[in-house]
């Protein structure tokens, strides 16, 4: 039986307290959590029973610069049929995060692309090298501010 | 030493004695020319384009071409599609690994200039000729088959102006400079080597 949004967000707040797992006011099915946080509530996901968030969609960010790097992810229950998104506002200087690979074999590569990426670093990731960029690449090219001598502006 | 000694007089046996000597350069070109084995790679659309090319319908091996999915077999390497920067090592190794006497195709706006990724793409080569040296380039986002068979027979014909124990003739770049495009970067300096395909030179296309 698909739970609804609210019903997995009132879910997730009998365990954790509702000041910091908030609506996210971008995303109706997804809820910003804070950077402690994070590891654990997508363990709950995955191990609670009403829950059973056996699958993770994808995992992304979105950059705001100058100060702001929002780190995305969204999880499925393939048995019960519900989604849900959560959403983790980082330092954009320091991004780091713990790595979810243990629990979502996916989460290794996902993750890896967003290192690649955004330049978010992941603890406890068991391999943590760039996946699009070659080996060399230095910079994270989805960043707002990226530069790239190899680039030439499009003409207004 | 039979046969060094015995060549003049041999030779004298024909009309005019230079004929044993052209016939030989003749002889290799047309092998090289109606052999061309292109290696089995693609690397974006392009290679669909490639794919239709070589089945039935258009059929590249009325040209004497087939693919090998080895470069130690290959005469031809046909570029076909958007070359990254991460790729491209891996494809001039592959040119490396070819025999001699080889030559290049590069398919498609990509392989010409970086085509659509020309601007606001970091991660893009723009010109494979950057890279390993290239013979014919063929226009087309992507190509259709007609234009790239007609690439393969431009080169077929640059290959039977070939001599023996000269260097290669590559004579694209006064033809590139004179077909510049305005408000394009120049041709010249993005292909140094190679004669340029444009559909609309296409006799098929055209009638």
């Amino acid at each position: 039986m698909a739970l609804k949004f609210p019903e997995i967000r009132d879910r997730i707040r009998q365990v954790f307290p509702s000041q910091i797992v908030v609506e996210d006011l971008e995303n109706s099915d997804c809820l910003v959590v804070p950077e402690g946080l994070y590891r654990r509530v997508a363990e709950f996901l995955k191990s609670d029973e009403e829950l059973c968030f056996d699958y993770l969609e994808f995992q992304t960010c979105t950059d705001h610069p100058p100060e702001l790097l929002d780190f995305v992810a969204y999880f499925r229950s393939i048995e019960k049929g519900h989604r849900i998104g959560l959403k983790v506002k980082l330092n954009r200087q320091h991004p780091a995060l713990p790595s979810l690979s243990d629990l979502w074999a996916n989460a290794d590569w996902n993750e890896r692309e967003v290192f690649d990426l955004f330049g978010v670093v992941f603890h406890d990731h068991p391999d943590l090298r760039r996946l699009m960029m070659p080996e060399d690449w230095s910079g994270h090219p989805l960043r707002k501010d990226y530069l790239h001598p190899n680039v030439v502006k499009r003409p207004d | 030493m039979g046969i060094v000694d015995g060549l003049p007089a041999h030779i004298e046996k024909f009309p005019g004695g230079g004929l044993l000597m052209t016939g030989v350069n003749y002889i290799l070109n047309e092998a090289k020319a109606s052999s061309m084995w292109y290696m089995l790679f693609g690397l974006a659309c392009c290679a669909i384009e490639l794919m239709a090319t070589g089945a039935s319908r258009y059929d590249f091996d009325r040209l004497g071409m087939i693919f090998r999915a080895t470069p130690r077999q290959t005469d031809l390497m046909i570029v076909a599609g958007t070359l990254t920067l991460k790729m491209a090592p891996r494809v001039k190794l592959l040119y490396d690994q070819m025999p001699e006497p080889k030559y290049v195709i590069a398919m498609g706006g990509c392989t010409i200039h970086g085509g659509p990724f020309y601007h606001d793409s970091y991660s893009v080569l723009k010109g494979v000729d950057k890279i390993i040296p290239v013979d014919i380039h063929v226009a087309g986002c992507p190509p259709r088959p007609e234009a790239l068979m007609n690439g393969c027979v431009a080169l077929q014909n640059l290959i039977r102006t070939e001599r023996l124990g000269h260097d290669r003739d590559r004579p694209g770049l006064r033809q590139l400079t004179a077909r510049q495009i305005p408000g394009e970067p120049p041709l010249t300096r993005l292909a140094p080597g190679g004669a340029l395909i444009r559909p609309g030179e296409i006799p098929i296309l055209r009638s």
